[in-house]
């Protein structure tokens, strides 16, 4: 009986040490006063002066234009390489499986850096298009390795049935294999998507003056110290990932009883 | 299939963006710029063996190392907890577990400057009880905050789908045989355990010894650790053969702590990424 009001003490302490903070930062981004200690007031300012600035504006079209983009190219090019990569030898294979592990390996700074230094070595002008390479870049391992699980669960003679049955080898990939592994693609995708959203680390490396995302424009926000805006942004980012979250755990449990 | 076409794309891409990238920092690490052009030398890791880096170095490993042994010991009794079978709402627990995670991590970190900082809310709250402020952002415990912060669920989550997989069986039978439940937790949870830890590990250990974020945002810049290091080089000093030759130590550092994983990895199950 201690014992599970001590587990329950413990589970509540932990869980207090992870939520408190982001509770403050939300009910602090309704404080009037520009401190943090004390609270003057209910007030929406921040909110107003969160969607009137421009540098914020721009870097939330940033982060979200370089999502889409940089999540889509890195599915088509990383699922074509999958499905390669699934037909190589053994040697060869192993070969491009390491290559793909070392950008997941590597620390991000590190990827950000050697980046850095070939845009600069190539003399390409550090902004919105290195960005999009180097999100495409690190995005690309990460669909490769959901999709091939997917593919080494196929079975091999249904590609063969296919052109057997005349379909040519494009034709039977677009309409048999494609469909087959279409789950491992959309968590690759999806998951690219999220990485791309939430990099900071990569994206301060590689972009120049003039563009950044939301995760840099609240870096250089924090160093200067305590600024109200980052809170409401904050709040806004916290909810909408809750009710993404939620949509999709509703979604997964519904086509759960479905099948069942 | 013809794989050589179908996957030459990406080949080339990463040929471009992930190899070739690679060289160029080794190739600044090796050498030296001077007027005549690059010269091949090692100065730059002579450099590095400095008091005054190895210092940075010794202070990355250290404060990484605190924090990994504190998400341990607050990460594994949490983990135990979720794992328990007969948890009410055990799914909306560790979903709840999980959602942090999914906040952009330079806001957790900002979360915390809030909290800690002179007019923040724990210094205002210690003073109604009269106690007068204190200096808690901007000190290597605030660091060491930051990175449990971040990291716990890096430990918990390995350690928690370990636990969940342990045939239940087992500990009645321990049981049945007279251990009772702190000699099961110690003789048999914890050893069929440790692959769980070993991966929380090295997850909390490695992002902790690379980051150069927590530490300006919270230690203010005093606290200087590797990854600060390498960001200075590049973007304010314009060293890049010094940056480059502290990349390669950092890269050397993380295969050193896989290579730990993974010797362990083979000697108990025989499957590891290398």
């Amino acid at each position: 009986m201690v014992m599970s009001y001590l587990k329950k003490l413990y589970a509540f302490i932990i869980f207090f040490f992870l939520y408190a903070p982001i509770m403050v930062l939300i009910v602090f981004s309704f404080n009037e006063s520009k401190s943090r200690g004390s609270w003057d007031g209910f007030t929406l300012k921040w909110y107003i002066e969160l969607f009137q600035d421009r540098q914020i504006m721009s870097a939330l079209y940033n982060t979200i234009v370089i999502a889409i983009l940089s999540s889509t190219i890195a599915t088509a090019i990383g699922t074509a390489a999958a499905i390669g990569i699934h037909n190589m030898k053994q040697f060869k294979r192993s070969m491009v499986m390491n290559l793909t592990y070392l950008p997941v390996l590597n620390p991000d700074i590190v990827t950000g850096i050697s980046l850095m230094l070939l845009f600069i070595f190539l003399k390409i002008r550090l902004g919105f298009l290195t960005l999009l390479l180097a999100h495409i870049t690190f995005n690309i391992p990460y669909v490769i390795i959901s999709v091939l699980p997917k593919l080494k669960q196929l079975n091999k003679h249904i590609y063969e049935a296919a052109l057997d049955l005349g379909a040519s080898p494009s034709y039977a990939l677009r309409k048999v294999i494609i469909p087959e592994i279409m789950p491992g693609i959309i968590t690759g995708f999806l998951l690219a998507f999220t990485l791309s959203l939430d990099d900071f680390v990569i994206s301060f490396f590689t972009t120049g003056s003039g563009v950044s995302n939301l995760s840099i424009t609240i870096y250089s926000m924090a160093r200067r110290g305590i600024n109200p805006k980052i809170n409401a942004l904050s709040t806004i980012m916290f909810v909408t990932v809750l009710l993404l979250l939620i949509i999709v755990n509703k979604r997964m449990s519904k086509t759960n009883i479905i099948k069942e | 299939m013809k794989e050589g076409r179908i996957s030459s794309p990406y080949i080339i891409w990463m040929t471009i963006f992930i190899v070739f990238p690679i060289l160029l920092i080794l190739f600044f690490g090796i050498t030296i710029r001077t007027d005549e052009g690059f010269k091949l030398s090692l100065e730059n890791f002579q450099r590095f063996f400095e008091p005054i880096y190895l210092l940075v170095l010794w202070r990355s490993i250290r404060l990484a190392f605190i924090s990994t042994v504190i998400c341990l010991i607050l990460g594994y009794p949490m983990a135990m907890i979720l794992a328990n079978k007969d948890l009410k709402m055990k799914n909306t627990l560790v979903l709840l577990f999980v959602i942090p995670m999914w906040m952009n991590f330079l806001l957790r970190t900002y979360a915390w400057m809030t909290l800690l900082e002179r007019g923040g809310i724990i210094n205002s709250f210690l003073s109604l009880l009269r106690i007068p402020p204190i200096n808690l952002l901007y000190t290597e415990e605030a660091v060491i905050l930051g990175m449990v912060y971040n990291f716990l669920p890096f430990m918990v989550l390995p350690i928690y789908s370990v636990l969940i997989k342990i045939d239940k069986s087992l500990l009645e039978a321990a049981e049945d045989l007279g251990a009772d439940s702190y000699t099961v937790l110690r003789k048999v949870i914890f050893p069929l355990s440790i692959p769980g830890v070993i991966s929380g590990i090295t997850m909390v250990f490695m992002p902790a010894v690379t980051t150069f974020v927590i530490s300006r945002l919270l230690g203010g810049g005093q606290f200087t650790l590797i990854g600060n290091l390498i960001e200075q080089q590049f973007l304010f000093v314009g060293d890049w053969n010094f940056g480059s030759a502290i990349s390669i130590v950092m890269i050397i550092l993380i295969l050193i702590s896989m290579g730990f994983m993974s010797k362990y990895e083979k000697e108990n199950e025989g499957a590891g990424l290398w």
